[in-house]
């Protein structure tokens, strides 16, 4: 679904400026039409404020050649008032003990212009891990990220050690589709993440 | 293009026909392994189960004889297949358990304060507690005690009873060899300890594994579904909902009760297929429920965890815990739990 008056610029080659780590804090939702002049690196949505929070403390923590900026907000659209930088990579967290972080992702969905979907969406599942907690079935994510083309994460975001290492790999991903890694586009990675997906899920 | 194409689907094709000669030749405990593989699921969802009718076999079932399992507490435990377990050996193994406990309660383990009870434990078969006839028989135990003083009538005081039991357990009984009997249910009653001392038993002498079976949201809200679903002449109680909000320092819980009928009438403007139940119209009741609550206390309870659910059928607590009501469908939930026990051993 195109929003009017958007304008996304698709990653330049080496000419980008590196910009200082801060953290914005999450946004409300606002009414209102969504502004699509987002320039901030990397875009976390989600309504688990305290694990995305922690998730952004790990990010940042990681050791990245150009410096890291990342946006937590609770859904999209985001405000129009407020100034800010590109967006590279939009990351969705869905928490499978809360049928409410997917109803909010789908809806935040609807928000995203289609050429983010070349790569620059993914998908990101917490709560795998406690199962007695869940009420969504695994393959309800399984098949959203499957409508979008999208990567899909699976990682408990409450376990430390599984949080640094998603964390390494969303920043290893937000390099590539910054366009700092030389040779590998945001495409790139795209079809080399599906086509390691099993085949049989094809049918669900 | 088009060679990149079929390049492309060939590996697919063929690896996919691999994978079914490797079916047709193989060995229980191979299908077993092929079907965990394919599984990738971790809670069983078909996308549409069948409303619990009464069944044929049902219908042999004395109400008297099952009417001690309905409006009791059980605990459930999902259990793998015994071996060797033999039905002619019951008086047997009533004998060997019995000592046992008995052993047991020497040790000090489970010492009870005040009479000392001669315990006896019985095995019996409960006949009709099956939906097909490939199902094992199911079977119940319990621990009674004997007053040793000779004057009283020698009643029986019930002091434990658990009962294991297979309804529709295809998807198990298929990958198991002989020597094996499936029973993947197992529900309990009475003192942890009892259960415990039963529990260690069975593990010795079947070289089985119990494990609790905890029922999570997601299935406590298929059971919710069902359970409305089903024609009753007289309701005999609310349809209740309990969800758990976790918030410091003390959780809160939200309990949300409705009239039986309306909850029916709900289900019913939902409900599309006769006979079967989908995953869109379980969330679609689940979401009506939802929004009403939210239009008139602005909470999300689909931000919340349901922990129980309770019907004029059953009611289910997510720890594990069923309550029947309803002889009629006693089958009919027990096969939806018999298929969560066999997930879990899975």
């Amino acid at each position: 679904m195109c929003f009017p008056g958007l304008l996304v610029r698709p990653p330049e080659g080496g000419s980008r400026e590196v910009r200082s780590a801060v953290r914005t804090g999450p946004e409300r939702l606002q009414p209102g039409p969504s502004p699509r002049a987002w320039r901030s690196p990397l875009s976390l949505v989600g309504t688990e404020d305290a694990l995305l929070q922690q998730l952004a403390d790990s990010m940042l923590k990681e050791d990245c050649a150009s410096e890291l900026k990342v946006h937590l907000a609770r859904s999209l659209p985001l405000p129009s008032n407020v100034n800010r930088p590109r967006i590279d990579l939009i990351v969705f967290v869905v928490n499978l003990h809360s049928k409410y972080s997917l109803r909010n992702v789908e809806e935040s969905l609807h928000h995203v212009d289609t050429t983010f979907f070349l790569g620059k969406v993914g998908f990101l599942i917490t709560g795998a891990g406690r199962e007695g907690h869940c009420s969504i079935h695994r393959n309800t994510v399984v098949r959203l990220a499957r409508t979008y083309r999208s990567p899909l994460l699976f990682c408990d975001l409450e376990v430390e050690g599984f949080r640094a290492t998603v964390a390494q790999r969303l920043v290893r991903m937000l390099q590539i589709c910054a366009g700092h890694v030389p040779g590998v586009s945001a495409l790139n990675l795209l079809s080399l993440l599906r086509s390691s997906e099993n085949p049989a899920l094809e049918d669900v | 293009m088009d060679s990149y194409d079929t390049s492309e689907s060939t590996p697919r094709h063929s690896a996919s026909s691999r994978l079914k000669d490797y079916f047709i030749g193989a060995t229980p405990l191979q299908k077993r392994l092929e079907s965990v593989r394919k599984l990738t699921s971790f809670i069983p969802t078909p996308p549409r189960r069948k409303i619990p009718q009464c069944s044929q076999l049902q219908e042999d079932n004395d109400p008297q004889k099952v009417a001690f399992l309905l409006h009791k507490q059980w605990t459930l435990y999902s259990l793998t297949p015994l071996y060797k377990f033999s039905y002619t050996n019951l008086k047997e193994y009533s004998r060997l358990l019995s000592a046992f406990i008995a052993a047991e309660k020497q040790k000090g383990l489970a010492v009870e304060v005040g009479e000392d009870f001669n315990i006896k434990v019985t095995f019996s078969t409960l006949l009709g507690m099956k939906g097909t006839q490939r199902d094992s028989e199911a079977f119940l135990v319990q621990i009674l005690s004997k007053s040793q003083l000779p004057y009283e009538n020698r009643e029986h005081k019930v002091l434990w009873t658990g009962w294991f039991c297979c309804i529709f357990g295809d998807s198990l009984l298929e990958t198991v060899s002989e020597d094996f009997t499936c029973v993947p249910l197992f529900l309990a009653n009475g003192a942890e300890t009892n259960t415990a001392i039963v529990g260690t038993w069975f593990q010795k002498t079947f070289d089985c594994y119990f494990s609790p079976l905890a029922i999570n949201a997601f299935n406590l809200s298929w059971m919710a579904a069902m359970w409305t679903a089903c024609k009753m002449d007289q309701y005999m109680a609310a349809t209740e909902f309990l969800w758990s909000v976790p918030c410091s320092p003390q959780s809160l819980d939200i309990s949300y009760a409705i009239h039986p009928e309306d909850a029916k009438a709900l289900w019913d403007s939902v409900h599309k297929t006769p006979g079967e139940v989908t995953q869109e119209e379980v969330d679609l009741f689940m979401d009506c429920l939802y929004s009403h609550f939210h239009r008139h206390f602005k909470i999300h309870l689909s931000a919340t965890r349901l922990v129980r659910v309770s019907t004029s059928v059953a009611s289910a607590h997510t720890d594990g815990k069923i309550k029947i009501l309803c002889h009629k469908y006693l089958i009919g939930v027990l096969a939806y739990l018999t298929e969560l026990a066999i997930f879990q051993i899975d």
